[in-house]
């Protein structure tokens, strides 16, 4: 991973014995082989991504359906609410109101839907593999079988997630950490059914979703290692590459632990052993009769070991959007690649030590606490190197202020907002009062919702183009853009009062019930501060609609572009959009960075990361190391 | 300004270290020299699965003992494993890079849950 | 353009493809085993002194198996050889034992040891009724020794039903030689051959026993993990043999007349596969059956 060693792409494919040159796939597949099995990587890409905003949307919904229990306790939810009662069953939504199981069930599956079948697929794996090979110039994946297999086991598991819904019981409820004992105990009444009941069809899904996550990983690694084109070496890289090699890295070597965990809880429920229950156990007055001589708190190291780098998975590949939005807008190189590439490499690695600030609260000794607060508060380092260098980039840019670089420009200060919020928690002694509370909440949303979400929409209307060819609205992606923006503020900002009031984070009724909840801050007590939320909330929702309508319309009817639309500098936009299978038509040759706009002596403010060396050229770089 | 912006040309000392790496890929004779080196593996890793077991059978004052004795030579079984039958004595920068990082969350993973476990906040 | 360096190295890094992809997926194993390591060590650490059971395993069988799964390590390997010589019915043989050899291992498991596991069974008595049971625990003779006390009473179940059935009051037990003669000093460290229960027989009430159950995962949180683990490990093996049969198999044989150097290679990742398997298995060996 160290760039500076020799690992640079030498010229190499004259003795390449599977080197063609023409595109050799023109026969015309069958339907189901071209876009349902099929090993390409852009229609896995595309799979992966429309799967992905389904999924995405449900999550969003289960959030809205909770919204309205949280503003208005108890009273039936208008409109849908006995389809729902039909839907779910009189266990789940009662009289058209949602009882408390429910909804712990519609928090849970919330998290998990969103982070594992919404953003990993969209964020990793969608835009990873549409990207990534046309990005280093590769003609597919390294290993296009195995990417397929991984779509199918990302499939099946959002198939497990949802069929969850409907079992007995409803869908996990444990919350989307599924800490112990709770989750291994859920569900087991006398109605108890081993297998079909929503914990142990969360772990079966779980195992699904990280077995795909291990084979894309494996995948993505391999392709980048292996198949850069020549002259692509490392520090050639788009920015985007490099923060998919570190994410690939993480899912990698972070998801086994948790695996290992989720086996041994479906052990738990299945085979009835005590890896996470601890002797002595009594439930509802009774002792549970188990061997007992396990640890909860096994549980949450092994599933923070995981916990924690997932959140670099979220937010790298969304940091590697934006930067190549913002180069691309500001019509001049990124600022500081090299620290960006560094800062993304030392944040993987540092993510791995930090995982225990989420257990402060369990009751660890001082000598391990201030040792994950050490490594918490370092870790905030890296990433300020990054936005610093995506702020510095806007400086003196001529920007284009288009759909994509909108959404990329508001993800600075929102990933702001969610990162400088972030420090108190690293604390110990500030943590211990927060942990739990709304704060919480405002603090890693606005990561990933105006942070990473906003980033994936930067980047389907960046590549879409190069996907289908043609573009999407400009209008209603500013529609689509200004209202998610307010909205997503005045969703989460208020949050942080209500965690600073105390308002915790599962509470069924929104805090009503709650003494602390009715203390006045800006004019409405934390209670109250709910119905401006929900309601923001579903103006949200609404917003997405121009969002689906532009993006299918846009498939057929917008407007026709080039395969350079937005005069962008990296190899993907040099392929036909979109590219056929193998996708380019001659072997490139990379002779630059990533980033060459703006260059002095040149005809147009982009040079193509695959256009020779010119005499002017060399005088503009040496000027350039002269300054530097 | 830095190496991003030197031509993709290839530096004469590296294309011969490439040259260097495309040879020592496994020909046939140089598998042919290693065979007897497989089987020695084979039987010394025989051997200490019985020292493993005679061990066992000898008290070495305190369990912990028995336990760090046993995990000594099983960590030397896994080294010969390694070294020999998966050529990791002999294998690519690539491969030792991925291998590192690996280890140690892998030792990070153990040392840190052992630690959390060893210093609660409560007694027990 | 077809996919590059799937058999032929890429120059820079010197590897092909699959041969990062196998180490890529190995590094995620090693984390994986890592979680159940680090599982059982916590546990371990976690569990009361003395309550981590002792010899329950039978240590000849496990080490016939360790050398079994070391025998295929190196007939595997041999067979990556012969294939780099072009010595196609070497290669053949070879990788006939090395299946073989997996077979056996995993019918050990699956017809012996486990089953023998599952018929066996313990009882863990309350703290209060450790008294009534000293003839079977031989706590006193344990105390003078500084030594941690027993709380469970193991050996054969007579009367199955006592363990669904709440109206049969006691459980009718074969004892281990353990609590069959607990003062003898043999047995202050329970020794490791599989030994059948004596034909002693000991009556215990169902109401000074804290937990009973087989030796099944749920027993105890060391079969708990030993069966986890085994279990898992027992998956890569059986998955080491079907690849392995699939190579082996006139698949493998076309392939090699087509590109010898691409089946070479295949085997060379199986068998990367398959030490790392063995790997494991040298740290399940001790840690369950010896220690």
């Amino acid at each position: 991973m160290d760039a500076s060693s020799g690992l640079a792409t030498q010229p190499h494919a004259e003795h390449d014995p599977h080197h063609h040159d023409d595109v050799h796939d023109h026969h015309e597949l069958p339907f189901w082989r071209k876009y349902i099995i099929s090993t390409d990587h852009k229609v896995i890409g595309i799979q992966y991504g429309i799967t992905g905003l389904i999924f995405l949307f449900f999550g969003f919904s289960l959030m809205m359906l909770m919204r309205w229990q949280l503003a208005y306790p108890g009273q039936p939810v208008p409109v849908i609410g006995n389809l729902l009662g039909r839907m779910f069953g009189p266990g789940a939504v009662e009289n058209g109101h949602l009882t408390s199981e429910f909804y712990n069930s519609l928090g849970a599956m919330h998290g998990t839907i969103m982070i594992f079948l919404g953003i990993v697929p969209i964020a990793f794996a969608a835009f990873g593999n549409f990207v990534v090979p046309l990005q280093i110039g590769a003609p597919d994946m390294a290993f296009p079988k195995i990417n397929m297999a991984s779509y199918q086991a990302f499939f099946f598991g959002g198939i497990v997630m949802l069929i969850s819904f409907f079992v007995p019981g409803g869908a996990a409820k444990g919350g989307w950490t599924s800490y112990t004992p709770l989750s291994v105990l859920a569900d087991k009444g006398p109605t108890y059914d081993p297998f079909w009941n929503g914990q142990t069809l969360w772990l079966v899904g779980f195992i699904l979703l990280i077995t795909s996550s291990l084979l894309g990983a494996v995948n993505f690694i391999a392709t980048i290692i292996q198949l850069r084109a020549k002259g692509m070496t490392w520090m050639r890289l788009p920015f985007f590459v490099w923060a998919q090699f570190v994410t690939a890295f993480l899912l990698l070597l972070a998801f086994p632990p948790l695996e290992s965990a989720v086996v041994m809880q479906l052990m738990d429920r299945l085979a009835g052993t005590s890896f996470f229950l601890p002797s002595g156990l009594v439930v509802n007055g009774a002792p549970v009769h188990v061997s007992g001589g396990g640890s909860p708190l096994l549980w949450q190291h092994l599933f923070w070991f995981l916990g924690h780098p997932e959140v670099y998975v979220l937010i790298l590949p969304g940091m590697g959007i934006v930067a190549e939005v913002i180069a691309n807008n500001t019509r001049k190189p990124l600022w500081g690649y090299k620290s960006l590439v560094f800062a993304a490499l030392v944040l993987g690695f540092l993510s791995f030590l930090v995982w225990a600030h989420h257990m402060y609260l369990t009751g660890m000794g001082s000598v391990v606490s201030a040792f994950f607060q050490t490594t918490t508060v370092i870790i905030s380092i890296p990433s300020v190197i990054i936005l610093s260098a995506f702020f510095i980039s806007l400086w003196g840019g001529s920007i284009r202020f288009n759909v994509p670089m909108l959404f990329a420009t508001a993800f600075l200060p929102m990933f702001g907002i969610g990162g400088l919020t972030g420090i108190p928690l690293a604390f110990n002694s500030a943590d211990l009062y927060l942990h739990d509370t709304y704060y919480v909440i405002a603090h890693f949303h606005y990561i990933v919702a105006p942070g990473t979400i906003f980033a994936v929409f930067a980047g389907i209307y960046f590549w879409f183009p190069k996907a289908t060819g043609r573009r999407m609205n400009e209008f209603w992606g500013k529609v689509h853009f200004w209202p998610s923006l307010i909205c997503m503020n005045i969703i989460f900002l208020p949050m942080f009062l209500q965690g600073m009031l105390g308002m915790h984070r599962r509470w069924y009724d929104g805090g009503q019930g709650w003494n602390l909840a009715n203390e006045k801050v800006w004019g409405l007590t934390g209670f109250e501060w709910n119905t401006p939320i929900s309601i923001a909330a579903w103006v949200m929702g609404l917003a997405q609609i121009p969002f689906i309508i532009n993006f299918f319309w846009s498939m057929k009817r917008g407007e026709k572009v080039g395969i350079n639309p937005w005069e962008a500098t990296t190899l993907e936009w040099t392929a036909p959009s979109p590219p056929p299978h193998g996708n380019f038509a001659t072997t490139l040759v990379v002779y630059r960075g990533p980033y060459e706009y703006s260059l002095p002596g040149r005809e147009t403010d982009f040079t193509m990361q695959d256009e020779p060396m010119r005499e002017s050229d060399r005088k503009a770089y040496e000027a350039a190391a002269a300054v530097h | 300004m830095d190496e991003t912006h030197e031509p993709a040309l290839a530096d004469p000392a590296d294309a011969a270290a490439h040259g260097a790496a495309a040879h020592d890929e496994h020909t046939a004779h140089d598998v042919a020299k290693h065979i007897r080196a497989y089987l020695m593996v084979g039987a010394t890793l025989l051997l200490f699965t019985a020292i493993t077991v005679f061990l066992s059978y000898v008290n070495f004052g305190t369990q912990k003992a028995n336990v760090a004795v046993a995990m000594l030579v099983a960590t030397f079984k896994a080294g010969l494993v390694a070294a020999i039958f998966m050529h990791l004595s002999n294998e690519k920068r690539m491969i030792y890079r991925i291998l590192i990082f690996t280890f140690f969350f892998v030792l990070g993973l153990f040392w840190l849950t052992y630690l959390a476990w060893y210093d609660p906040i409560t007694t027990r | 353009m077809e996919i590059p360096y799937t058999v032929t190295a890429r120059p820079d890094t010197g590897l092909w493809n699959a041969k990062v992809g196998i180490w890529l997926f190995l590094a995620s194993e090693v984390m994986l085993f890592g979680g159940l390591f680090s599982a059982y060590v916590f546990l371990r650490l976690d569990a009361e002194p003395g309550a981590w059971p002792h010899g329950l395993l039978n240590v000849p069988v496990g080490t016939m198996n360790t050398a079994i799964l070391i025998a295929s390590s190196v007939t595997v390997v041999m067979a990556w050889a012969s294939l780099k010589m072009r010595k196609f019915r070497a290669y053949w043989w070879y990788m006939l034992v090395t299946i073989l050899c997996g077979v056996i291992f995993l019918g050990v498991k699956l017809v012996y040891e486990w089953p023998q596991k599952f018929d066996h069974f313990g009882a863990f008595i309350k703290k209060d009724a450790l008294e009534k049971y000293e003839p079977y625990l031989g706590n006193h003779h344990l105390a003078e020794k500084g030594l941690p006390q027993r709380t469970e009473i193991s050996g054969h179940l007579h009367n199955k039903e006592a363990l669904n059935d709440p109206n049969v009051k006691e459980y009718e037990i074969a004892l281990d030689p353990v609590n069959a003669d607990p003062t003898n000093p043999n047995m202050d460290r329970p020794h490791f051959l599989y030994v059948p229960p004596t034909d002693k027989i000991a009556t215990i009430e169902k109401e000074d026993v804290e937990y009973a159950n087989m030796f099944l995962p749920k027993h105890s949180a060391y079969f708990a993990s030993y069966f986890t683990i085994t279990g898992l490990h027992g998956a890569h093996v059986l998955g080491g043999v079907i690849i392995f049969t699939y190579l082996w198999l006139p698949v493998g044989t076309k392939l090699y007349k087509r590109n010898p150097e691409h089946l070479a290679n295949r085997v060379e990742v199986a068998g990367l596969f398959w030490h790392f398997v063995d790997l494991v298995w040298i740290f399940v060996f001790p840690l369950f059956y010896l220690l």
